[in-house]
């Protein structure tokens, strides 16, 4: 029997005085690419930082496959928005895909010869290997993505979330993502990404989630993301261009 | 060179050692200025502590003024919490802890012998008068005892948790994701930097103190693009600028503190210019050459 990688109960966040989200309450199942789409300010990264405990919650309860999330930290991979860290922070790649490796050492142990092979071997997956050296804040932004990548693949998890890791990245690095989750896939790896190209959704992901402040569906692709739910998730402000039978949308 | 100009240099050099390897972490999390505001407000617990226990016992002290530190971090925190900006939240938490100590300072001054200027601007001069006994022995001056083992303690935490205090500075999100507790890194840092000040107080005052803590950190961040070499390069500037800074003040006859901190900025502005990396002029000469290899890019497409 396999449990759900994430189950959300009556999640509710709020900043200041403001409700961010309402009532979240979902399920997933295993080796799933899914998309998180919704408005700006609709709450799609404060989901996940709620879930992974970054911010606190009103209310609600989080279960990782079956157990409360601090039961599980080495099943969960992060990848948070690139622009949340400093780059010009005195450090090289290899150095900032090693510290995917330091949730499993523990207090005192520090990053040897071991953790340094799997950060390698991280960075080669991400076509990085050999900008390994390279000072971060030399790397073009696309590189910097690939980097947070190559640090949450040798974190090892089974269960990802990445928040926004297509947004101003070069066509080579979106491949490069792409071909990455498709591995992750491969594996029965589970993988959540917050996403804002709607023209891209389908292609790239097996299930929507479609968020504005409360769920509006979440579901497989083909059924969730329909021109009708989507209008609806965004409140009227989408103008749908359904020419040559494959709709693009365009946010008006 | 004399006894007691060695111990006055070798409390300088445990100064400058604690606030280097610090320094590179406040200034990493943009932090330097709640060094600045710990510096200040730890005064009302230094004087607190001193009127409690009556005595000038530097254990004591240090104990009041590392709880002030903290109280002094944990309000910075809640205040932004709460909506207030953080420079903001960070300028009325020192000031008004600092003008606490003043006034407390004040009203005390006839009866107990707490030298504001003293507080303010250390007189590391007269390190090796204020000693400390032990088992009826003379054990040395008190201020190397405090500075030595702030140093020590400072050493063994950092080194300890090294991995915890890069990644929290670094991307503290995806290390809380991985169950780093930030929070207690934090403020384990603050507190580290709590004991620090008030070792150093002796010293280089609570003023230049932030001096020791910021500018040999940032000179070493012009230097080098590895955390690591970043700490040693910063505790080498801040030992060097001591040793420099006590002969400028012997030759000078100024206050050795403030010469210390001058060599740091002088030093720090010659890095400024100079670093191979980071320098000003290594960057001016980078474009220049960019710019010339336009040129000659641009030449060659038109013969061509």
């Amino acid at each position: 029997m396999s449990q759900s990688p994430l189950e959300i109960n009556n999640i509710s966040v709020a900043y200041q005085k403001k409700p961010v989200l309402r009532d979240i309450t979902f399920s997933i199942p295993e080796g799933k690419l899914i998309g998180i789409v919704g408005p700006n300010g609709a709450g799609k990264s404060t989901l996940i930082k709620a879930i992974l405990g970054l911010i606190p919650r009103l209310s609600g309860e989080v279960k990782i496959y079956g157990k409360p999330y601090k039961d599980q930290l080495k099943k969960i991979g992060y990848v948070p928005q690139r622009e949340s860290v400093d780059w010009d922070f005195p450090t090289n790649a290899l150095d900032v895909v090693t510290m995917g490796r330091y949730g499993h050492l523990g207090w005192f142990k520090r990053p040897g010869k071991k953790e340094k092979e799997i950060a390698m071997e991280s960075l080669r997956k991400v076509g990085m290997q050999d900008y390994a050296n390279r000072q971060i804040s030399q790397l073009s932004g696309g590189q910097q993505q690939r980097i947070f990548l190559a640090r949450a693949l040798a974190q090892d998890a089974t269960l990802y979330f990445m928040d926004e890791p297509f947004v101003g990245v070069d066509a080579a690095t979106e491949k490069a993502i792409i071909t990455l989750l498709d591995e992750l896939k491969k594996q029965g790896k589970t993988v959540l990404v917050v996403h804002h190209d709607l023209a891209t959704v389908k292609e790239y992901f097996d299930w929507v989630m479609l968020l504005n402040e409360t769920l509006r569906a979440i579901g497989p692709a083909e059924e969730v993301f329909t021109a009708d739910m989507l209008q609806e998730t965004y409140g009227g402000r989408l103008a749908v261009l359904d020419k040559q039978k494959e709709s693009s949308f365009v946010l008006a | 060179m004399s006894v007691n100009e060695l111990w006055v240099i070798l409390t300088g050099i445990f100064v400058a050692a604690s606030c280097g390897i610090l320094g590179c972490f406040l200034i990493l999390r943009k932090m330097a200025m709640v060094g600045d505001a710990i510096s200040h407000s730890v005064l009302p617990g230094i004087v607190i502590a001193f009127l409690i226990s009556g005595s000038r016992d530097s254990l004591v002290m240090t104990l009041g003024a590392a709880v002030f530190g903290l109280v002094t971090v944990f309000l910075i925190q809640l205040f932004k919490n709460s909506g207030v900006q953080t420079d903001a939240s960070i300028g009325v938490v020192f000031t008004a802890l600092f003008a606490v100590g003043i006034v407390l300072v004040s009203v005390y001054t006839r009866q107990i012998d707490l030298d504001l200027d003293c507080v303010l601007y250390g007189e590391i001069a007269f390190v090796p008068f204020d000693r400390i006994t032990l088992f009826g022995m003379d054990a040395g001056p008190k201020a190397i005892w405090g500075t030595g083992i702030t140093f020590f303690i400072t050493l063994l935490v950092v080194s300890l948790f090294y991995k915890q205090f890069k990644i929290t500075s670094f991307d503290p999100a995806m290390a809380a994701s991985v169950g780093i507790p930030v929070a207690l890194i934090h403020y384990m840092l603050m507190g580290l930097v709590s004991l620090t000040t008030v070792s150093s107080f002796e010293s280089v005052g609570a003023i230049l103190v932030l001096g020791m803590l910021v500018v040999p950190a940032a000179t070493a961040y012009l230097l080098t693009e590895r955390l690591s070499v970043m700490i040693v390069y910063s505790v080498a500037v801040g030992i060097v600028s001591t040793i420099l800074g006590y002969y400028a003040a012997v030759w000078l006859d100024a206050s050795i503190a403030g010469c210390i901190v001058t060599v740091a900025g002088i030093i720090f502005g010659l890095t400024f210019i100079f670093s191979p990396s980071h320098g000003m002029i290594s960057k001016w000469w980078r474009k220049r050459k960019i710019l010339q290899e336009d040129h000659a890019k641009q030449a060659q497409l038109e013969t061509a």
